[in-house]
């Protein structure tokens, strides 16, 4: 029987062709997976789906105008984003901006943040086979989104940064939809506990899953929520404080497990810390310009400018090298969803199509910012 | 062998034309009323599924077409209806064309079971609950040649995911109803229910009762491959799983055999731990008909139940599934029958 076995019946690996249209990759990501029945083996990228050579377009366009086409990156923290740029411009010509617009900013940022990592926990869930989180998360986004539409009339991709500013001076509203967010936030965070966090089905789906250890991250160049799972200390609001992070109190979320769940913990607690600088913040918005006086045609010097934010997935990088013309001469952005990608073959080894989803989503990718 | 049904209508038949006929056209009749029910009771449940979602996340769910959106799934079976049937070119024709009806007969021959009221019920053998079951496995055919025979590697996955899960979930299924058979005796169904006039068996079953109660609705999600024991569809991560390939009334007929499935599975638990149709304290137990209310109204509270798990639990994944099988609800299950046993002998029961 045994011989028979081993002579007719072979077992072998195969491959199955994952993305780029699949519920599971966040958008047109390729995986192609070389499969033992349904553990999985090895991974092979193929990115460049929604490849729009951003950064090329960028060489073309003048600094104001580079701005909105990084709302395209990770659409999510498109905030983040476009302040990365305006930053690097104003540190660049030495604009002073008022403290009025370093507050707004921030506080722009953190529901940025908040906006993008309910997001995510809303996909997670689904990733798991839990669908009602997604509605959860939407219910909570909404309030954020209004808030922004208010602010400068977009919800989502904001554009709202400028040179030396923000576009429109903040609505009557906001400090008053800021706080009633705040306290309808904080009583649903518990929420999300109860309903995912604390569901015995969950935790098993991702503890010990997906491991990477801090030398691996470090070596990855992993960043943001993902790498601070496994105890890589990398927040650029600690690290490099820019606008108004100097001034408040926060503390980075570091979880050293290096597991799925870790990561997941860390988004979450991530929230929490969010919330609380928002409440800082808001009381004490100061009075000032909204938005300070630029030349109309912005030149760089000659030199090479670096500006990182921490986006909403991590260490994101503006680099611009400049030739003193009103164009950057070449522009690179660093994004964080390539870097904290590239370690998901490392995680996923050996275990189950199932684990590679949750992995999948406890990275946070966004394709856009990964293609450019 | 077949009728408590409606007595009037066969005396009927048999005054118009002779008792072979008459037979026959019975059983077309009762068939045709069967498809009706399977058909009304499918769509009745995609629109319950529908709204009850909508009430967990936060959201209405179908409220357009018709009182409470209740013509919104029949608008949706028309469409199905009238949608063209495509198919792979690889697919193995033959297999793929005829896996629904696997699927869709099971749940039918299974239906027909069904107490739903001390009237109604077309079927009542004295094995019922034993042919109840040995039925039921066979729907996992339908699916395992559906998923084979597309020649889609993410149906075949999801495939072999069926035959892992059903087959290793029909084991703790029927170890349940074994040890509620235990308690009551036999395995006809309709005598079950009879039983159950001093009280439910879930009540009269001391603890055994109640584990196997437990472990039978763990066991039936799975068995009606639903969250979070959704393995085989799993959209996040094979798509649609077996059904990829399928479209128009083909794919409809496994949509519907899954919910008729979640409501034979919801039916057996009403009727061995629930008391069937039977009233609460035997309050109605005197007006005709009346049992087909109290019935109703129980599976739909099952039912409700596993609406409850598929909204809120994530899924597991299929190491878990099965060590939750074979480590936990089986040896729990053996113990369970062991201590039914024991109870029955001792006439420790009510």
């Amino acid at each position: 029987m045994e011989e028979y076995l081993t002579s007719k019946l072979k077992t072998q690996e195969y491959f199955l062709n994952m993305g780029p249209q699949h519920p599971a990759t966040h958008g047109v990501l390729r995986l192609l997976l070389k499969l033992d029945g349904e553990i999985v083996q090895n991974i092979e990228m193929d990115l460049g789906y929604i490849h729009r050579s951003i950064e090329k377009m960028c060489e073309r366009d003048t600094y104001k105008q580079i701005i909105h086409l990084t709302d395209r990156l990770d659409y999510l923290s498109s905030h983040m984003n476009n302040e990365a740029v305006c930053l690097l411009v104003e540190n660049a010509l030495n604009i002073e901006i008022t403290d009025r617009i370093k507050v707004i900013r921030t506080m722009m940022s953190e529901l940025s943040r908040i906006a993008s990592h309910v997001l995510w926990w809303g996909v997670m869930g689904m990733d798991t086979g839990a669908l009602t989180s997604f509605m959860y998360g939407f219910r909570e986004r909404e309030m954020i989104n209004d808030i922004f539409e208010e602010t400068c009339g977009a919800r989502l991709t904001m554009n709202y940064n400028v040179i030396g500013g923000v576009r429109y001076d903040l609505q009557e509203n906001f400090v008053k939809r800021v706080k009633d967010f705040i306290v309808h936030f904080k009583k649903k965070l518990p929420e999300y506990d109860k309903l995912l966090s604390n569901n015995i089905i969950f935790q098993k789906r991702l503890e010990g899953i997906g491991y990477i250890s801090k030398e691996d991250a470090i070596a990855y160049g992993l960043n943001g929520p993902t790498a601070r799972g496994s105890g890589v200390s990398c927040d650029v609001r600690k690290i490099h404080p820019y606008s108004a992070y100097d001034r408040v109190d926060f503390e980075e979320i570091l979880f050293t497990e290096g597991d799925s769940y870790a990561r997941y913990r860390v988004r979450i607690r991530e929230m929490w810390e969010s919330l609380s600088i928002l409440e800082q913040l808001v009381d004490k918005i100061p009075d000032g310009e909204h938005r300070v006086k630029t030349k109309a045609v912005i030149k760089l010097p000659v030199g090479d400018y670096l500006q990182r934010v921490e986006s909403a997935r991590g260490d994101f990088g503006v680099y611009v090298k400049s030739d003193g013309q009103k164009f950057p001469y070449r522009l690179k952005f660093r994004s964080p969803g390539f870097a904290n990608l590239t370690a998901l073959n490392k995680m996923t080894k050996g275990l189950k199509i199932a684990d590679l989803v949750a992995i999948l989503s406890t990275i946070d990718v966004v394709v856009p910012d990964i293609d450019r | 062998m077949i009728l408590n049904v409606f007595t009037d209508i066969h005396n009927l038949l048999l005054g118009l034309m002779s008792a072979k006929v008459a037979h026959i056209t019975e059983l077309v009749l009762i068939g045709v009323a069967y498809l009706g029910i399977f058909a009304v009771l499918g769509l009745f449940l995609v629109w319950l599924e529908r709204r009850v979602a909508g009430f967990f996340q936060l959201r209405l769910g179908p409220n357009r077409v018709g009182p409470s959106g209740l013509f919104q799934t029949i608008a949706d079976a028309l469409k199905l209806v009238t949608k063209e049937l495509t198919g792979t070119v690889k697919a193995d024709k033959q297999l793929y064309k005829i896996a629904p009806y696997f699927v869709i007969t099971t749940a039918l021959m299974t239906m027909a079971l069904i107490p739903f009221s001390h009237e109604i019920q077309a079927f009542d053998i004295n094995i019922g609950i034993f042919f109840l079951i040995s039925v039921s496995s066979i729907g996992v055919l339908g699916i395992f040649l559906a998923g084979w025979s597309s020649n889609n590697k993410y149906s075949l996955i999801g495939g072999m995911r069926t035959g892992i899960q059903m087959i290793s979930y029909e084991l703790s299924v029927g170890m349940a109803v074994v040890t509620m058979v235990v308690l009551a005796g036999t395995l006809q169904i309709s005598e079950i229910v009879e039983l159950q006039k001093g009280g439910w068996f879930i009540f009269t079953g001391h603890i055994p009762a109640i584990i196997a109660f437990m472990i039978f609705m763990i066991a039936g999600t799975a068995e009606s491959n639903r969250v979070p024991f959704d393995l085989v569809e799993a959209e996040s991560e094979l798509g649609a799983g077996f059904h990829t390939e399928y479209s128009g009334m083909r794919f409809a007929y496994y949509f519907l055999a899954e919910f008729v499935n979640m409501f034979i599975i919801a039916s057996i638990a009403v009727v061995l731990f629930f008391g069937g149709w039977l009233s609460p304290f035997g309050i109605t137990d005197a007006i005709p008909f009346a049992g087909l209310f109290w019935f109703s109204v129980k599976v739909i509270a099952v039912i409700f139940i596993f609406m409850w798990f598929r909204w809120t639990f994530p899924r597991l994944r299929i190491d878990q599934l099965l060590t939750l099988e074979w480590k936990y609800l089986l040896p729990i299950n053996m113990v369970n029958i062991v201590l039914m046993a024991l109870l029955v002998w001792l006439g420790l029961t009510f």
